[in-house]
């Protein structure tokens, strides 16, 4: 999925904090392709790092395509690509007794460790004392990052790792150098030696706070990617009804990709060519203007019908919850759908397309709430409303959904109207929340219901919900 | 694989965004950095920009701009359902192609007169190129014209939304590879690519396929200073204060919750009307009698009626009227 490494040097250098950031936006839940990776890598060389307000635009051009994804990718960028000038503070001269040792080489016994360090790891271009003397915030910056790069900090995942990470990026940077420059200020007997070595100590607990900062950035960011998808498989098994507030916009965009995916799959074109049978009466039609000389033929078509479909949605009680996100998922995939119309009820039933069409699921919902109420269902009166308005609305082509926990609270079910029903639609589909278990017991009239449809599922998950969804969709083409 | 033979023209290569800021400024397209930048990175990547964003805020208008700049012709084809190939790449002559036949049966005598059998006629006839179907039988559509323009072309697809799933499939091999397959005589590709633009108002999802081979692009409502210096380019004669109140009132409106906000082309509408009106001062009645400019919807003009003085005052005070 990622991109090639080994192109060449130069370029695998370049692209790769382009490919760290783009496992963050995978992981922040972007869809991206190798291909669109691609691009990414070309257009960081086109505009450059530099800029950050055009890289951000442009990489925003290739790798986010809706304003859904903009949003998450302009909150990853930020995070992402936020550097702060490490060291801010310079190395007062003026503070120091004699301005000309400023410009001093460096003590001789921090160059005698110079070999032995460079055997434990790959040393850093630029020794960190001379980067923090000469307040180099790019090339502390940069030498951060080739530390993190070395240390493997991508793969950090736990809050307890952070020290360890810490320790091992402050190492890799010259960590031990440091601290022997420092010790040897210190023990100088001169004053101005004692003052850098202060300061130097000072710079240094600077930095080591500014990588605890990064670190957890980092952290945040990449742990991230792992745990979202975890989330996601977690979201689409869960019970609907158990499904927390702060859940509730993912649920939103996790429902709208499965019904994008459902969509995709079943637009099917709506004519299907009957290739080698020629209509003739029409060929000759069409061909009149020259004659009747075939020019253009015409070949036989058979239509395919889109399924229309009434939604029965009880928003009693516990069911509500369920009934938001099917009548989400039927509106998501309207474009393969003819025609959808839903209805609402508990104790009385009442037409809610408008509603559901004007507002955005989640405020409709409410708005059919207040409507409908909590009152306990009726299902026998609703079906009755439902024959009284609309029956005639159905036909041979309709396939009706009722969701519902069949418990009408003792009240008369109205058996002979949805057995009407099922003789004049298409077919009756009837998503129940509760585990097949529960059906018939207590005032549940499930089993009485069921020989009159053509379906009957358990649903109370994302997962049913597709399931469902899909079966009746394909049951259409 | 025939090409369209023609030598190209050397092309301009942008060299930085600024460049494009300044060209889309004297074309009168007020733009911001993300439209710089994308039209900029567009141009090197060879790839079309897919524009998507609320109804009046430029979308076509980018197109225009930047086939003005760069002077070359613009080429657009609107889009919608039903809209097929042979109304967007080409048709056949019908008529020409019969009489081509005609033309044939009258003269296949005197060709194969000479022929004593069946054999010999046939390879005289095989030794004439056919051009039944051939470029002079070919009407070109408006993707066809615009791979064929020599120098290049702005190809502005509008409303790619509307149009069926289908055609957008089609549209794939033109917008990757800058090149379309007449199955009768090969591929034809462009010499100079042409600068690719489609719109969209999101009525349905693209395909992810579609998607991929494009810059995506989202324009929405500009804030108070570029809106500003868009009523300037666009309206020069109304006067700064005037100016000034008239964005600062339309912002406000913007944070209305109305069905259908005012866009940019509403705004420069209704600056027009003030203008003719002579209006100097933005007043609470002239407003009143000039809403209907910008709001679209009876319900939205009413809920916008009680807020109206409030808003003009804030406006005034923007202006530093009052």
């Amino acid at each position: 999925m990622y991109l090639p490494t080994d192109s060449s040097p130069s370029q695998s250098l370049a692209s790769e904090p382009l490919r760290r950031f783009l496992q963050v936006v995978r992981g922040a839940g972007v869809r991206i392709s190798a291909a669109e990776g691609i691009d990414a890598a070309r257009v960081v060389q086109i505009v450059g790092y530099s800029e950050r307000g055009a890289l951000k635009y442009a990489l925003g051009s290739v790798l986010a395509k809706t304003v859904a994804e903009k949003t998450i990718f302009n909150e990853a960028f930020d995070s992402y690509f936020k550097r702060e000038a490490l060291v801010t503070e310079a190395f007062d001269p003026a503070s120091a007794a004699d301005p000309d040792s400023n410009t001093a080489p460096p003590p001789s016994s921090a160059d005698s460790v110079v070999g032995e360090s460079e055997a434990l790891t790959q040393r850093p271009s630029q020794a960190l004392e001379s980067l923090i003397e000469s307040n180099d915030a790019a090339g502390l910056a940069s030498a951060l990052e080739s530390a993190a790069l070395a240390t493997g900090l991508k793969n950090i995942r736990y809050m307890t790792q952070k020290n360890l990470y810490v320790r091992r990026i402050l190492d890799h940077m010259g960590l031990e150098r440091l601290e022997q420059a420092i010790h040897f200020y210190r023990s100088a007997a001169d004053d101005l030696n004692q003052k850098k070595a202060q300061w130097l100590g000072g710079q240094l607990t600077r930095l080591r706070q500014q990588i605890r900062d990064y670190v957890e950035r980092q952290l945040l960011l990449f742990s991230r990617a792992d745990s979202e998808q975890y989330r996601e498989e977690i979201l689409k098994a869960a019970r609907l009804s158990n499904i927390q507030k702060r859940d509730l916009d993912k649920m939103r965009i996790l429902v709208r990709q499965m019904a994008k995916r459902l969509a995709v799959r079943y637009a099917k074109p709506r004519r299907r060519r009957l290739r080698g049978q020629l209509d003739v009466r029409r060929t000759l039609r069409r061909n009149m203007g020259w004659g009747g000389i075939p020019f253009l033929t015409v070949w036989k078509q058979k239509r395919i019908e889109k399924p229309r479909v009434m939604v029965l949605c009880d928003v009693s009680g516990s069911v509500a919850e369920m009934a938001q996100f099917l009548l989400m998922f039927l509106y998501a995939i309207n474009e393969v759908l003819a025609d959808i119309r839903s209805f609402a009820f508990s104790g009385s039933l009442i037409e809610v397309s408008q509603i559901v069409e004007s507002e955005p699921v989640e405020r409709a919902i409410e708005t059919i709430l207040e409507r409908v109420g909590f009152g306990s269902s009726d299902f026998g009166n609703s079906f009755a409303d439902f024959e009284a308005g609309w029956m005639d609305c159905v036909t041979s082509k309709t396939t009706i959904i009722i969701l519902g926990d069949a418990r009408g609270n003792g009240n008369d079910p109205r058996l002979e109207i949805v057995s009407r029903l099922s003789q004049r639609a298409k077919r009756i589909v009837w998503l129940n929340p509760e585990y097949r278990y529960a059906w018939g017991t207590g005032d549940s009239d499930m089993l009485r219901y069921l020989p009159f449809c053509h379906v009957a599922q358990v649903c109370h998950s994302l997962r049913h919900l597709e399931r469902a969804i899909s079966a009746i969709l394909e049951d259409a083409v | 694989m025939s090409k369209i033979s023609s030598s190209p023209v050397p092309e301009r290569v942008l060299q930085s965004i600024e460049e494009v800021d300044a060209g889309l400024g004297a074309a009168g397209y007020i733009a911001n950095e993300q439209i710089n930048t994308t039209v900029y990175l567009a141009h090197h990547l060879k790839k079309p920009i897919l524009v998507e964003g609320p109804a009046g805020v430029g979308k076509t208008e980018l197109a225009k701009s930047i086939a003005t700049w760069l002077d070359l012709p613009l080429i657009r084809m609107q889009c919608y359902e039903g809209l097929d190939e042979s109304k967007a790449l080409y048709e056949w002559k019908y008529g020409k192609q019969l009489l081509y036949t005609q033309i044939l049966k009258d003269k296949i005598g005197s060709v194969v007169d000479t022929a004593d059998n069946l054999a010999t006629a046939l390879d005289k006839l095989h030794s004439f190129g056919d051009i039944f179907f051939s470029r002079q039988f070919l009407e070109p559509r408006p993707l066809l014209r615009a791979l064929e323009q020599v120098r290049g072309s702005v190809l502005l697809i509008d409303e790619i939304d509307k149009s069926d799933q289908e055609f957008e499939a089609f549209l794939l091999e033109i917008l990757s590879d800058y090149q379309v397959t007449v199955p009768e005589i090969g591929c034809v590709s462009a010499l100079v690519p042409p600068v690719v633009l489609l719109t969209s108002n999101s009525s349905r999802d693209l395909g992810d396929a579609l998607k991929r081979r494009c810059l995506h692009l989202h324009i929405g409502f500009p804030d108070e200073a570029l809106e500003l210096r868009i009523i300037e380019s666009r309206v020069p004669g109304l006067e700064l204060r005037l100016r000034q109140q008239l964005v600062s009132f339309v912002q406000q409106l913007r944070a209305l919750d109305l069905k259908k906000l005012p866009s940019v082309s509403e705004t420069i509408d209704w600056a027009k009307v003030l203008l003719l009106l002579h209006t100097s001062v933005l007043e609470v009645g002239v407003v009143r009698q000039t809403l209907n400019v910008l709001l679209k919807f009876e319900a939205d003009i009413e809920l916008a009626q009680g807020q109206l003085s409030g808003m003009v005052q804030k406006a005034r005070r923007d202006a530093r009227l009052e």
